[in-house]
């Protein structure tokens, strides 16, 4: 690797970071107008116009806040625990290709600039490992506190992710089944060749995922870590200001890691498969904006399910995870490979 | 192979720093004035009794454990599926049958978590 394949990749980090951070700004923002409207409010209208300085007041607000540090927390975990959160939710992202590559040239050479970070062939299992690391965050947070909610928000946040993250596993092995990789392109490029979004294909896989990610991100109706009536806050009660500020990134980048996984795995990625067959391929300028209205399409629904339905009981949330999704993920399984085996024979 | 997981510690790197120059902001700017009241554990407005770094109950500990099992056999279905059109030119069936033994033994072990009821939550 040179000087100049170095500056790209940490350029590319600069905007990975800087994106992600705008998204996160704008995904709460979106959060708040949608849900408002669904409650027939108006929601933050007041800072800039239709209230979109909203996020950068906030964020000036946070700053400026006190950060109380109670007594009795152990201090090293007590300030690793949000870094460890927001750390883990930026680095999921960094498998995830945006659009296709291009060619430029550089002082007289030819390079192929990817919109993509790191490409390699194991690429969907770093995502799982990575977006399991998630749970140290929460039970660290809640476990260094000292303080009785936030140790049961920390418990039940990992129980709860560990559950669901089986059966979001088992689900995605019947996308790997189909496509025959586990690299992110290969799998793009495969829907793109085949005509039609994975979504079809695998209708149950995609659910189960869909249900999962909702429960990996801790969202409603699975905001258990956080529920406030219970909860107060759950593993963030003992956290103020920036501190709590970084969990809340932590979330709503996780957020936008799953809704690209899911555009990417399920709806095609950065390609609209079956409308590229008429069109042939398209800028790449074009595959950034399908890409990023993919994830704000699942974004939206992330809020619109968070308005309509209400929290389960907890005992029932294990009970789905562990009696429900996870036999009908590997009876989904099953069935995709006797079919996979027929049809390959 | 090695360097294409390069771009990941770039990543690391600038993701640390971030994280901890939020945290240096928080620590720096805000203004700070400690009262032992205010630097109370929050317990709704009641006196704290107790420490909470206390024991835990066990049906977590068996979440994890069940946890921890399933998902290394669900690992070990990751290659079978990236090579599976593969497998099946080289063996046929075969290749659907050796994975069917594995989910079948996994089967029982599922059966027999749920009959002994350590899924049951209360």
């Amino acid at each position: 690797m040179d000087a100049i394949e170095l500056g790209i990749v940490a350029l590319k980090c600069l905007v990975i970071v800087a994106v992600l951070l705008t998204g996160f700004a704008y995904t709460t923002f979106l959060e708040r107008k949608v849900i408002a409207r669904m409650q027939q409010r108006l929601g933050p209208n007041r800072a800039g116009p239709f209230g979109l300085l909203q996020p950068a007041a906030d964020g000036v607000k946070l700053i400026f806040k006190e950060n109380i540090t109670p007594v009795g927390v152990d201090r090293f975990v007590y300030f690793l625990a949000p870094i460890v959160s927001m750390v883990v939710a930026i680095m999921a992202f960094a498998v995830m290709p945006v659009a296709d590559p291009i060619t430029v040239t550089i002082g007289g050479q030819v390079r192929e600039i990817r919109f993509q970070l790191a490409d390699f062939n194991v690429a969907l299992l770093y995502v799982l490992g990575i977006t399991s690391l998630a749970v140290y965050g929460l039970v660290l947070a809640g476990w260094a506190s000292n303080n009785k909610f936030a140790l049961i928000g920390g418990l039940r946040s990992a129980a709860q992710m560990v559950s669901y993250e089986l059966a979001m596993g088992v689900a995605l092995v019947s996308v790997v089944l189909v496509v025959g990789s586990l690299s992110m392109n290969d799998i793009v490029d495969w829907q793109v060749a085949k005509g039609l979004p994975l979504i079809v294909l695998q209708p149950v896989a995609f659910g189960i995922y869909a249900i999962t990610a909702i429960a990996e991100t801790n969202r409603a109706p699975f905001d258990f870590p956080e529920a406030e009536q219970e909860l107060v806050a759950g593993y963030h009660t003992e956290y103020t200001g920036m501190r709590f500020a970084l969990f809340f990134m932590a979330e709503y980048i996780n957020m936008i890691t799953v809704s690209g996984l899911a555009a990417t795995l399920f709806l095609g990625g950065h390609h609209l498969p079956f409308v590229e067959r008429f069109t042939g391929n398209l800028p790449w300028f074009v595959d950034i904006g399908v890409f990023l209205a993919k994830v704000i399409l699942a974004l939206f629904l992330f809020i619109w399910i968070r308005a309509t339905i209400p929290r389960l009981r907890y005992d029932r949330l294990m009970a789905f995870g562990w009696k429900v999704l996870l036999p009908i993920s590997l009876a989904n399984l099953a069935l995709t490979a006797v079919v996979i085996a027929f049809l390959a024979r | 192979m090695l360097a294409d997981y390069a771009p990941l510690v770039v990543l690391l790197a600038f993701a640390v720093g971030l994280g901890v120059i939020v945290m240096g902001l928080a620590h720096f700017i805000g203004p700070r004035s400690p009262s032992p009241v205010k630097d109370q554990t929050y317990e709704s407005g009641m006196t704290a009794i107790g420490g909470a770094q206390r024991r835990v109950p066990v049906r977590y500990y068996l979440i994890a454990t069940l946890f921890i099992l399933f998902d290394i056999e669900v690992i070990y279905l990751y290659p079978w599926a990236a090579d599976f059109r593969n497998l099946v030119a080289k063996q046929g069936f075969g290749a659907l049958g050796g994975m069917a033994v594995f989910l079948g033994i996994l089967l029982v072990g599922y059966v027999y978590v749920w009959r002994e009821g350590a899924l049951e939550w209360d």
